[in-house]
């Protein structure tokens, strides 16, 4: 995913001299093309985060278009007061894009696995939220967040993630992406655990389980019309992220599925309240989280009964 | 103190200069008397700077939102803008009654600026450490456009304890940036006691030089001599230029001066007539 954002926004940036580019110090192996094509629009701040969002508001204000790249810790937390004053307050065309989905630096230990931050960025008034699920979700949504005129954050898996949707297929920021269409449960899934959500789709098929699958790859705004479809037209609602449970996407779709006072049932996979222990590969906290194909399924099972 | 070759103003432009001045501190203290508002000490001290700036050093185009060759003026001790609108009225850039609704329900003028609620305000700010960035990313801007436009930064004392305000110091000083100018109103006394009993800044000028900044010290009340050393921000320095402003807090109202109290109270409308003819 990290390779298709930066092949987006290069190509925003030959086509509008106005697209800037700013990193707190990361993006080594990854940015050195764009820093040499575009010397005028990159620039890299130092390990300063707090500095980077504030200078990204004020070239916004003077007309241009600035993408903000850091780790997706680093860039929701640390600058947290900048981009609720200076961006979203004042409304600005910023799009911050973090990189690393939550167990991307699995060995690095809790300071850099992103727990809270698309909870953080969704509480904020104008702030846009996206996770995209695969590369074609995340081409799709840079060009979009380019398209918006107020702030975007954009949390991307590190590498290796597989395409799920055909070339063709419309990818719009607010709504959901329906990969697969089924009346027995709907998987609502969020960010990269998209093809997990796929393979316990086709698991589930075997055993005459119809899901369907949609991808929201925007937790902000909502495409609440397709929530409440699907719990009205199904017997239950999976949701998936990598993100603690609290104030996260599951939590967004428990707010819609209760304020329209529909009683399916709705399981939230994703992660308890704590930091999560130990060292291991990003596997093996998925696993411990239930995030995994056998999980979703195992969900899918406990709301049929069977 | 620095006095180098000063500009020699005219006395009648002096003259005017001072009326400025004194007519918007007036306006301070009649709009926060009416609208029982804080923070007066803190918007009385900057007014001088803002007075200088706004009748002699900035080239500003309110007309067109987006202008490279134009000034900015970012008010980052937000707390301060009572004093920074009552300038722009004195200027004629925003109309004066919206200073006799100041406070007021449905009022469009905040404690703290925010971007757009009147003409002149171009950031909002009031959470300080956060100008300095901004007019970091605005000078930039005016730069990589080559335009002629220059960023003027109006920070307090106590923000120069933020953290945020370091890091642009640092990372402007890096950049050469020669079109920022930071003007600090040191008047030396913070939310809850005197920047050296709370977190002593000096040596000061030494910390912005070391950061790469020409610095010039300047007494913040003295307009003949701050507008010499403004005249002077030419953009060709290869340095971003701070003006550490001496002033007084609570300035020109006698029984506020270098009064910690004054950040918290405000004058009672019984005492409006008198505080008034009392202002220098």
């Amino acid at each position: 995913m990290r390779l298709a954002f930066v092949d987006e926004i290069t190509k925003l940036a030959s086509r509008d001299k106005n697209v800037w580019l700013i990193t707190a110090d990361l993006g080594f192996s990854v940015f050195e093309e764009f820093k040499k094509k575009f010397p005028n629009q990159f620039l890299n701040v130092g390990v300063a985060e707090q500095n980077a969002i504030s200078i990204a508001a004020g070239l916004a204000m003077s007309g241009k278009k600035v993408f903000v790249y850091s780790i997706s810790t680093f860039i929701t937390m640390r600058p947290f007061e900048q981009i609720r004053n200076d961006i979203c307050y004042q409304n600005l065309p910023v799009y911050l894009v973090g990189g690393g989905s939550t167990f991307s630096y699995s060995t690095f230990g809790c300071t850099h696995f992103s727990l809270e931050d698309l909870g953080l960025m969704k509480i904020l008034p104008n702030m846009a939220v996206m996770a995209p699920g695969d590369p074609i979700e995340t081409r799709a949504l840079v060009r979009a967040a380019y398209n918006r005129k107020g702030p975007v954050y954009i949390r991307i898996a590190k590498r290796g993630e597989p395409i799920i949707h055909s070339k063709n297929d419309r990818v719009i920021l607010g709504k959901s992406s329906k990969l697969l269409g089924g009346n027995d449960i709907a998987i609502l899934v969020c960010g990269r655990q998209l093809p997990n959500a796929m393979f316990a789709a086709e698991i589930l098929k075997e055993e005459g389980i119809k899901c369907r699958v949609l991808s929201f790859h925007t937790i902000k705004p909502l495409d609440s019309a397709a929530i409440i479809k699907a719990a009205k037209e199904t017997k239950g609602l999976i949701t998936v992220e990598e993100h603690l449970l609290s104030g996260g996407f599951g939590s967004s779709v428990a707010e819609i599925v209760t304020d329209k006072g529909l009683h399916t049932p709705l399981i939230r996979l994703g992660i308890s309240d704590e930091f999560p222990r130990g060292v291991g590969s990003q596997d093996y906290f998925l696993k411990k989280y239930k995030l995994t194909p056998e999980g979703i399924v195992k969900a899918a099972k406990k709301i049929l009964k069977i | 103190m620095k006095t180098r070759n000063s500009t020699k103003l005219s006395r009648r432009f002096l003259e005017k200069l001072k009326r400025h001045a004194l007519n918007a501190r007036r306006s301070v203290i009649t709009a926060s008397a009416k609208a029982g508002s804080v923070h007066i000490a803190s918007a009385l001290s900057p007014i001088d700077i803002m007075v200088a700036l706004y009748f002699d050093i900035l080239r500003l185009n309110l007309k067109k939102k987006i202008d490279h060759n134009s000034d900015k003026f970012i008010l980052s001790k937000g707390h301060g803008a009572l004093g920074f609108y009552s300038v722009l009225a004195e200027k004629g850039i925003i109309p004066r009654d919206l200073l006799d609704n100041y406070g007021k329900n449905k009022s469009i003028l905040p404690v703290h600026p925010v971007r757009g609620s009147a003409a002149g305000v171009e950031a909002t700010t009031g959470s300080l450490g956060h100008g300095l960035g901004m007019g970091l990313g605005m000078a930039l801007a005016q730069k990589s456009n080559n335009g002629e436009g220059r960023t003027f930064i109006l920070l307090s004392d106590g923000e120069c304890d933020e953290g945020s305000t370091w890091e642009s110091v640092m990372l402007a000083g890096h950049l050469k940036l020669d079109n920022l100018i930071a003007i600090v109103d040191y008047n030396k006394i913070q939310a809850f006691g005197s920047t050296k009993e709370v977190l002593d800044l000096e040596p000061f000028t030494d910390k912005w030089r070391a950061n790469r900044w020409d610095v010039e010290e300047v007494d913040g009340h003295d307009f003949e001599k701050m507008i010499s050393i403004m005249r002077k921000t030419s953009t060709k320095r290869r340095k971003p230029m701070a003006i550490i402003a001496h002033t007084i807090k609570g300035k020109g109202v006698p029984f506020m001066e270098n009064k910690l109290e004054w950040h918290y109270k405000n004058v009672k409308t019984e005492d409006l007539e008198e505080t008034l003819s009392s202002i220098y």
